[in-house]
């Protein structure tokens, strides 16, 4: 079981009283515990089981405008003490920075929200162990299918967050996961890809069939792929890479990339950065939600944003520390942004296949190559190509580059939303990038 | 070395008759116990931003049997903690009927100091440095409008042990120095980083001639991309410099050569043994053995002694690496492979230091033979698709060669290729190997652990660059 909310709490109240104790002015404590039980199988096999019992506590000193932090996973009393001392220590011998300070009281969350987060559900390893039976003979029914990999996960986490301004909450999540990995084989390739489910509640996860079928067809298509040459071409990103331009979108708008000056995106508030059909919010309240929270990890409540507004940025996401340098309040995006999605557009998914007689659809990108201080983009991607709105064959080893300052100009979207992930896109275009093949 | 029993209501003793009991019946399977314990100090935009101090205490339990492997995990070593994963362990494997291996090889060579390299220097002495680090770089150069600067320090201690009592130890000290600046010239903002690090005490790093060669090349990268250039689109010849641009060799071919996804037969490899996979004079080996390296470790997370490897030599595919679990369904050897991030991961097999050897040819032999190409010299990340052997690498510090000569700096590009051939395509090896300075850190399966690389400077014949300029 996981660690209930009165030990969690007792925890954080331990370390609390004895920080100010030995001098500190100001105390920051999070708290958690969590278990989580993953059973793999591979080729229709039990390949791995695996459970994880995790304890872990972040501690943050302050003496007036001096901090420094600690974390461990002991939670043995003698433990705590001598890493209190040592925190308090080295709080003491570290320099003021005037931006240090816990969050302003007025802004803590004076509530948890009733967001259905968890699901006290049990599934027993038998139980995983027959789903993913049945999603290994659903991913290998064709016989290009050489190896499957699938795995099953039950999370259950419990935190708790306080500080010496007498905030003290926290509330329990869980999560199920399940995924499958296929491997795929004909005469001139060997190809692999995936699909999985991630839910706060068992019964919203998707069948084990729909898995597996879902994965080992998103594999064979891959089969034999053809490289192309190197032009400029209209690239329609599927929802799961499409995602990633708004997590890159919400890097360079968070407020330590701001305040630093070392984002594309700085001093871009209340200008067009997008075109005008472009909307993005960032709603934390999402019932079951899996971005969804009562407050972010300092503690500051967090409403929905719009963040980008027909196009215009609106907001940045703001901080205590950062917020301070930049002169502006926190709006509870400590930690980051919460169920991030672009609103959807206007035009369905077969016409923006169609929208250009040839366009690249890309469904993998691989590589770290976005810069957010420049918006330079440039990664190896693998797809197909797609004329006159129809898939025509698979691509492979190539690139695709541009920069985030043209292409955030150049999307549009499709009216395909659905809230799979906790960052979510429509069915993405972007016109003008660059394809770098043969 | 951490007395894991101290403050437990477990004793040794009970450990070792729990573990005994529950691996009666398994192929292999030990009790891995660890303490860690790290810092990080970072000065960030003129501040020190963060200390932070961690300590980390837990066990993983392992049973082997067959292909099947049972793990569980705690942060509290205690009776019940213990006896709660033993009765997870059996459960997962309750029908099975195997042969415990009690084999594994001593060896008593250490590659590194039984030393904590946290304690050895005081806070304010690497805060010091820090500001003297911040106030060098921006009183050299007007263009620096950004610092940020960081040590990081780490004392991990092990204790395996195995059915039967049998134990293994090892104490693994573990630094990191890095500085990354940001400069600004007519509205155009680039970064350029570097850093060093090792199994050792930070005394190499704090002495200044070391601390500012280290901000030298960073700022050094900084101005040389304010210059650069949009890079090219297509394939093209590629000139890489020696060091740290092996991390092609450790995504092009490394990954591809451990033996769980040999086993598997995922690997674009895993049928490729006793064949050519490189041109001629291409030797690659991985080597846990260098004093004092990132990825050296005398002996592996399952308690194996780590060795020199050869994988690939004069062009031909040798061995693959291998942890004990890989090597018993393979009927090979462990290489000494066997890794994990801590406690909370399960053992894969890892790369260490992987290395090109030398050849023969000189740098300038290899601009001069090039037309139309890139000349790689720093990289950031990479990563690469096992299955279908494509792998990428971002460029941090590349230039234009045109006519033999080389030209302008080009902006950061992916490089992409196909790992199974591009070791077919490299056409000259240079006499200059060196080795990477210490900061690589290789993740699979959720887990990162540190690895080092080296490689000569290398001449490939064809790899598409993917720049904006078509």
């Amino acid at each position: 079981m996981v660690k209930d909310q009165e030990y969690l709490e007792k925890k954080a109240s331990y370390c609390i009283d004895l920080a100010k104790k030995l001098g500190a002015s100001g105390v920051g404590v999070n708290v958690g515990s969590s278990i989580s039980e993953t059973v793999n199988f591979r080729n229709k096999k039990l390949d791995e089981s695996n459970r994880s019992d995790n304890l872990g506590i972040d501690i943050t000193t302050y003496i007036g405008k001096k901090k420094s932090s600690i974390s461990s996973s002991n939670l043995l009393k003698d433990n705590l003490n001598i890493l209190i001392e040592k925190c308090v220590e080295t709080t003491k011998n570290t320099p003021e920075d005037e931006f240090n300070a816990l969050p302003d009281k007025n802004l803590l969350a004076k509530e948890i929200k009733e967001l259905n987060l968890y699901d006290e559900s049990h599934i027993e390893n038998e139980d995983k162990i027959n789903y993913l039976s049945r999603l290994e003979v659903s991913a290998s029914r064709d016989t290009k299918i050489v190896n499957t990999e699938s795995s099953f996960t039950e999370d259950k986490s419990n935190f708790v967050l306080a500080n010496s301004d007498g905030f003290c909450k926290g509330y329990k999540t869980s999560s199920f996961i399940a995924s499958s990995v296929t491997v795929a084989k004909d005469d001139k390739s060997m190809e692999r890809d995936y699909e999985y489910t991630l839910k706060c509640h068992l019964d919203d996860i998707k069948s084990a069939e729909e898995l597996g079928k879902a994965a080992a067809e998103h594999t064979i298509r891959k089969l034999s792929p053809k490289k192309i040459g190197s032009e400029k071409i209209a690239i329609i990103f599927d929802k799961r890479i499409a995602k990633g331009m708004l997590s890159t979108f919400a890097n360079a708008i968070s407020s330590s990339s701001i305040s630093r000056g070392t984002s594309f995106l700085k001093d871009k508030i209340n200008q067009k950065i997008f075109s005008d059909s472009i909307n993005i919010f960032d709603k934390p309240d999402i019932i079951k939600g899996l971005g969804s929270k009562s407050f972010d990890s300092e503690g500051v409540v967090t409403e929905t944003l719009k963040l980008v507004d027909e196009g215009i940025l609106k907001h940045y996401l703001v901080d205590t520390y950062n917020g301070k340098k930049l002169n502006l309040k926190s709006n509870g995006r400590c930690g980051g942004t919460s169920n991030l999605y672009f609103d959807n557009g206007k035009i369905s998914y077969k016409d923006l296949l169609s929208a250009n007689p040839k366009c690249l659809y890309i469904t993998e990108t691989i590589g770290h190559g976005s810069n957010i201080i420049t918006g330079d983009y440039s990664v190896g991607a693998t797809g197909f190509l797609v004329e006159n709105g129809e898939f025509k064959y698979p691509i492979n080893e190539i690139t695709i580059a541009g920069n985030f300052k043209d292409m955030f100009k150049n999307i549009t979207l499709a009216n395909d939303l659905e809230f799979e992930y906790s960052t979510n896109s429509p069915t993405m275009m972007i016109e003008g990038m660059v394809v770098a093949g043969k | 070395m951490s007395n894991f029993f101290k403050n437990s209501d477990l004793s040794r003793n009970e450990a070792e008759n729990i573990i005994s009991d529950t691996l009666k019946k398994c192929d292999d399977g030990e009790l891995y116990l660890e303490n860690s314990k790290s810092e990080s100090i970072l000065l960030d935009d003129n501040k020190i931003k963060d200390s932070n101090y961690n300590s980390d205490l837990g066990f993983g339990f392992r049973a082997v049997s067959g292909e099947t492997v049972a793990y569980s995990h705690s942060n509290e070593i205690s009776k019940n903690s213990l006896k709660v994963s033993a009765n997870n362990l059996k459960s997962t494997l309750k029908s099975v009927q195997g042969i415990y291996n009690h084999s594994i090889n001593k060896s008593n060579k250490r590659y590194y100091e039984n030393i904590n390299p946290i304690e050895q220097k005081t806070l304010n002495e690497k805060i010091s440095i820090l500001n003297k680090v911040n106030d060098y770089l921006r009183s050299k150069n007007d263009n620096v409008k950004q610092v940020t600067a960081n040590f990081s320090g780490e004392q991990k201690s092990i204790e395996i042990i195995r059915s039967g009592g049998e134990t293994l130890t090892d104490v693994r000290p573990l630094v990191r120095f890095n500085v990354s600046v940001m400069v600004e010239k007519k509205g155009r903002k680039e970064t350029g980083g570097y850093g060093i690090g090792g199994r050792q005490s930070y005394d190499n790093y704090l002495r200044e001639d070391n601390w500012k060669n280290v901000c030298d090349e960073a700022l050094r990268i900084a101005n040389v991309n304010l210059e650069s250039k949009p890079a090219p689109a297509g394939e093209m010849k590629v000139v890489l410099g020696p060091g740290w641009p092996a991390i092609l060799i450790h995504e092009a071919v490394g990954h591809g050569l451990e033996g769980d996804f040999n086993r598997k037969k995922t690997s674009a490899f895993h049928d490729l043994m006793g064949q050519k996979v490189a041109s001629e004079g291409v030797t690659i080996v991985d080597d846990g053995t260098i004093d004092n390296r990132r990825g050296s470790l005398s002996i592996d997370d399952e308690g194996t002694p780590t060795e020199k490897t050869v994988l690939i030599e004069n062009g031909i595919l040798k061995n693959f690496m291998q942890d004990r679990l890989n090597a018993r369904l393979m009927k090979t050897r462990s290489t000494g492979s066997g890794r994990r991030e801590n406690f909370r991961h399960v053992v894969l097999p890892r790369m260490r230091n992987t290395m090109m050897l030398s050849g023969e040819q000189t740098q300038d032999e290899m601009i001069k033979s090039v037309d139309k190409g890139i000349f790689a010299v720093s990289f950031g990340g990479g990563q690469v698709d096992i299955t279908s052997g494509k792998f990428v690498f971002n460029c941090t510090e590349a230039y234009e060669i045109i006519n033999g000569k080389i030209g302008s700096p080009i902006k950061g590009a992916t490089l992409i290729g196909d790992g199974p051939s591009i070791l077919k395509e490299v056409s000259m090896v240079g006499n200059d190997m060196m080795l990477d300075p210490g900061i690589g850190t290789c993740g699979k399966a959720g887990q990162g652990v540190p690895v080092g690389v080296a490689q000569p400077s290398i001449l490939i014949d064809k790899m598409t660059v993917g720049g904006t300029k078509l």
